[in-house]
């Protein structure tokens, strides 16, 4: 801040507090607080006049006392252009004490559970850890997955053992760190209209829904032909590249014929934010932990 | 000593009177802060909206969005691990006007841009009880079938050009294509992955 800016401040603050004593004194009438006198100041309106009374005392006295804390907090803290207080007090160095303190507190609780394998979180003496875990899934990943990590439609439910990308620690841990990006292409314009019912008659098919066995039986060269590619020949998904088992009767868009149709006709494009530049490695540790208990009880 | 009477009875008196009392604390505090760098200047590598993102915010405004959603996010720990870094006052000098907000309804959106996927968006915002079965936030199915027109785009943009934002002609020449058909979704989507997402400086690792 420049020194004019500094003064320009520091003199308005100040002329502004003593301003305002001095209107304070200046117009103090000096007869004792208890005594109250029939005097107006002379002037009506509508036949309300105003009485000629002191300030009440302790209405004067506060306004003193809010007066001197003024002054007194103008030089304990920043407020008078730039001279910093004698307090040295700052919003970034509050900020950055209440960081040094967190991190002494936690750091310790972080690095004992950081040298453990996800494996050993398991186990009944690290619960706290996995607690940690489920809190921060609470503000990080409830949001997609849920609150108690089932999912909603489009967000897979991370409590079974049904995984896209697959259910190892190291594998969980990726997804989260890196981000997953679940392509699915549209293939309306491929198949056609009749060619994308039949596909979804089929694939409900596979799981062991009800489905038209000539729309089966039309669609399934065309299944080998497209998309084995991704979700193999006998349709139970690669967790490579994230494609579904379509064999489980589990629907990450929904399971009904119509559903499976749309997925067909559209595509879908399923993301996984990357985690690496929001989470610290050592919270990404708890979290995949956690994610893992919910599956591996 | 003056009277009572002489300012009770002199309009023109009081309201002078008056304007010197309660333009102490602005001369002081708001004044200053024009001609200041750190509220200026724009932070390192600022850039501006684009046309789809500009209509997303005009929208955002529009639904009334900043009335549960602050984008200040305060030098609090508390905050900080929740939201990321702290907002600083050079973030916001192209904003016209600006969101940060006063309350918090919803969580903060300052740094929210690719927070969450795109399909989570357009869940969330067509129902956000789909996505978030606790949510008490409304629901805006509209914004998926109203189209945006573009013909005030360009406009918008120059006049945040003469208030300041370096909006390019290229950008306000390409600015009606570049929205003209899009669904309102759309572009409310890219402004809130736009949200934090303006510029590189800070790193909201937590």
């Amino acid at each position: 801040m420049s020194t004019f800016w500094s003064v320009w401040i520091s003199v308005i603050t100040l002329a502004v507090i003593f301003g305002c004593t001095w209107l304070l004194l200046a117009t103090r009438k000096s007869q004792p607080h208890q005594e109250t006198t029939e005097e107006t100041l002379g002037h009506a309106f509508d036949g309300i006049e105003e009485y000629d009374n002191p300030l009440p005392k302790w209405w004067f006295q506060m306004f003193l006392g809010t007066v001197i804390f003024g002054v007194l907090y103008l030089i304990a803290y920043p407020g008078l252009g730039s001279f910093p207080g004698l307090l040295g007090w700052t919003q970034e160095g509050q900020w950055e004490t209440e960081m040094a303190h967190a991190e002494e507190n936690y750091a310790p609780v972080f690095a004992k559970y950081a040298s453990l394998s996800i494996e050993e979180m398991q186990s009944e003496e690290n619960a706290s850890g996995l607690k940690m875990g489920q809190r921060m899934f609470a503000n990080n990943c409830s949001v997609c997955h849920g609150t108690s990590a089932t999912g909603a439609h489009g967000f897979p439910n991370l409590t079974d053992t049904d995984w896209l990308y697959g259910g190892k620690p190291a594998t969980i841990k990726h997804s989260i760190t890196e981000g997953r990006m679940g392509g699915m292409p549209p293939w309306g314009a491929v198949l056609g209209e009749d060619g994308v019912r039949d596909m979804a008659s089929y694939v409900l098919s596979l799981s062991g829904k009800e489905a038209d066995a000539d729309a089966v039986a039309r669609a399934k060269p065309q299944f080998q032909a497209l998309c084995t590619a991704c979700h193999t020949a006998d349709g139970t998904g690669m967790h490579a590249l994230g494609a579904p088992n379509l064999t489980d009767d589990i629907w990450l868009y929904g399971g009904t014929f119509e559903k499976v149709a749309h997925t067909i006709r559209t595509g879908r494009n399923g993301v996984m934010p990357a985690h690496k530049n929001i989470l610290s490695e050592d919270k990404i540790h708890l979290i995949s932990a956690y994610v893992y208990s919910l599956s591996n009880k | 000593m003056i009277k009572h009477e002489t300012i009770e009875k002199n309009i023109g008196l009081m309201i002078l009177l008056i304007i010197l009392v309660i333009s102490g604390g602005g001369l002081a505090e708001i004044v200053p802060l024009m001609f200041q760098s750190a509220t200026t200047k724009p932070i390192d590598g600022l850039r501006t909206y684009t046309a789809l993102e500009l209509e997303g915010r005009d929208i955002y405004i529009r639904e009334g969005c900043n009335v549960c959603h602050s984008q200040m996010i305060r030098p609090f720990r508390a905050e900080t691990e929740r939201y990321g870094q702290y907002n600083t006052a050079n973030e916001g000098v192209w904003e016209h006007p600006f969101l940060w907000g006063s309350k918090r309804t919803g969580p903060d959106l300052a740094r929210v841009g690719e927070r969450y996927s795109d399909d989570w968006h357009r869940a969330h915002l067509y129902n956000p009880r789909d996505v978030v079965p606790e949510s008490k936030m409304p629901s805006y199915p509209w914004l998926f079938t109203d189209k945006l027109s573009g013909k005030d785009t360009a406009k918008k943009m120059e006049v945040l050009k003469s208030m300041g934002v370096p909006f390019t002609a290229e950008q306000i020449a390409g600015a009606q294509d570049a929205v003209a058909g899009k669904n309102e979704i759309d572009a409310v989507v890219a402004y809130l992955q736009s949200l934090g997402k303006l510029h590189d400086n800070y790193n909201s690792k937590r």
